[in-house]
């Protein structure tokens, strides 16, 4: 069966402070809801703790990172799914019972089997 | 022999479709299916005018394509270890087919090139290509885009059909109404590119218009019980029936006010009619937003006149579809035909109370007309000047403009 991520784009927070623990626990419950399905995944810190790295002047050259995430967008990765599913429809059904999708979005995208 | 060439290519398009239906399912690819029904296509109509028709056109064609999936795969299975998928497509009885089996795979086949996970441009493209049988070449020139965009939008959307799994497959009894209304506004948009193209000095592009109405006959063929089938290929055939008379000789719009109703296609409307009145029985109680409308266009159809024309029944079928798809161009059709009924006035009001169509040339348009009709020519005017500055297709912005001249 194919496995799909289901990167979640939702407001650039951070999930362990408690004002975000309602979320929190509906994240929960779709973990046990889809438990059948889901193959990892995790929540990130937000954007503010990322770092963007570069190498200049091809492999091997000098390592340039800088603050914050690679695209800035209203929406933020803030957390992502391994789902195996039989099919497309079956990971758009899933994704869509994750709260980023009516509070943001979840974009699903079919994992390549190497 | 020209006459018998097309009839063996009609034979061969009508069968096509079917056994590329069947073929997907055998081979698992859109692609694959296609590339092999391709050279089976190709084969019948070098051998059939030599040998004759085979007894059973579907059978012969299928064994072609099938024996032609099976030597792509076995080329490919040195390099990719695919020798086993080969051997699975044999193991298929190709014997046992009943209607069903047929009916299944088309279904299929209507489902995923109308699949909402892909782009509307996308399934517009594959459902002119895969159901409707055109060649790339064919379907770009029917969409006026460049040959090499629709190459590459059809092998993105066989490449997503492929990797992301969209499954083939008939919808359930409860995604089905959805899946049907993403059908069914596929083929609609087909139609209407070929029916008043945005843009651009055709203003009707009858090959598109065509290829909408066979894969809606297709749909009813398949789904015969469907409020929205029914709906769908009703109001295409009772808009088409005016398509001659839409323009004139010289390309100009012509308003339905001014159309020749003695060269409106009588067979069209007839069978439009019907199919309104078979939509509305199976499903009396939800009406369809499609026979919603093709009950307008039947009124409009059935009037022997312009003046003769029953604007209370057509607002009362606007007040119907308003109950399943309450939209502001709804909204200013209704007002429309409402003053038709009760005079520029009552019209008027009702346009000036609908937002959100400050961007549409035909919200300015029909104010200026009922301005003009209520005797305000310098609103008229202005009006006229705002729907011509949004921009419309050349024959319509045509008659906009001798419209505008009349106020002096």
């Amino acid at each position: 069966m194919p496995t799909y991520a289901a990167l979640i784009y939702s407001k650039d927070v951070d999930w362990t402070l408690a004002e975000h623990g309602d979320e929190m626990k509906e994240y929960a419950a779709f973990g046990e809801a889809a438990a059948a399905v889901i193959r990892g995944g995790n929540a990130l810190y937000p954007t503010s703790t990322a770092t963007t790295v570069r190498v200049k002047g091809g492999k091997g050259g000098d390592v340039v990172t800088s603050d914050g995430p690679y695209a800035e967008t209203k929406e933020a990765l803030t957390g992502f799914y391994l789902l195996e599913c039989a099919d497309l429809d079956e990971a758009v059904a899933t994704a869509a019972k994750l709260p980023a999708a009516w509070d943001g979005a979840v974009e699903v995208r079919p994992v390549i089997d190497l | 022999m020209v006459a018998a060439g097309d009839a063996l290519a009609r034979l061969v398009r009508e069968e096509r479709t079917g056994v590329l239906a069947t073929l997907v399912r055998v081979t698992g690819s859109v692609d694959r299916a296609e590339d092999a029904v391709q050279d089976a296509v190709a084969r019948a109509l070098e051998t059939w005018p030599r040998d004759g028709v085979p007894a059973n056109p579907r059978a012969w064609l299928l064994v072609v394509a099938r024996r032609r999936a099976i030597d792509h795969v076995r080329r490919e299975s040195g390099r990719s270890g695919k020798e086993r998928e080969a051997e699975a497509m044999m193991d298929i009885d190709p014997t046992p087919e009943t209607t069903e089996t047929v009916r299944d795979d088309l279904l299929r086949l209507v489902f995923i090139c109308c699949h909402p996970s892909l782009a509307a441009e996308a399934q517009v493209a594959l459902a002119l290509r895969t159901l409707g049988g055109l060649s790339t070449a064919e379907v770009a020139r029917a969409l006026l885009v460049p040959e090499a965009t629709i190459s590459k939008r059809l092998t993105r959307a066989k490449q997503k059909i492929a990797r992301a799994r969209i499954p083939y497959r008939v919808p359930t009894a409860a995604e089905l109404p959805s899946r049907l209304a993403a059908v069914a506004a596929t083929i609609y948009l087909i139609f209407n590119e070929g029916y008043a193209a945005g843009t651009g000095s055709h203003l009707v592009r009858a090959p598109m218009a065509d290829e909408a109405i066979r894969l809606a006959r297709l749909l009813v063929d398949l789904m015969p019980d469907e409020p929205t089938t029914l709906g769908l290929l009703a109001l295409l055939l009772l808009h088409d029936a005016r398509r001659l008379t839409r323009t004139d000789d010289e390309g100009d719009a012509v308003l339905l006010i001014d159309q020749d109703r003695t060269r409106w296609d009588v067979s069209n409307i007839k069978e439009g009619v019907e199919l309104v009145g078979a939509a509305f029985r199976v499903s009396p109680d939800r009406p369809d937003r499609y026979a919603a409308q093709a009950a307008v266009a039947a009124c409009h159809a059935l009037a022997p006149s312009y003046a003769e024309t029953d604007w209370g029944a057509i607002v009362s079928w606007y007040d119907v579809l308003l109950t399943v798809q309450d939209t502001p161009v709804v909204r200013l059709n209704r007002a429309v035909a409402v003053a038709e009924r009760d005079g520029p006035h009552a019209g008027l009001a009702l346009v000036d109370g609908i937002d959100g169509l400050d961007g549409y040339p035909w919200w300015h348009a029909t104010r200026a007309e009922l301005l003009s009709r209520s005797g305000d020519d310098s609103g008229a005017r202005d009006a006229f000047a705002r729907a011509l500055a949004l921009g419309t297709s050349e024959p319509l912005a045509a008659q906009l403009r001798r419209r505008l001249a009349t106020l002096g």
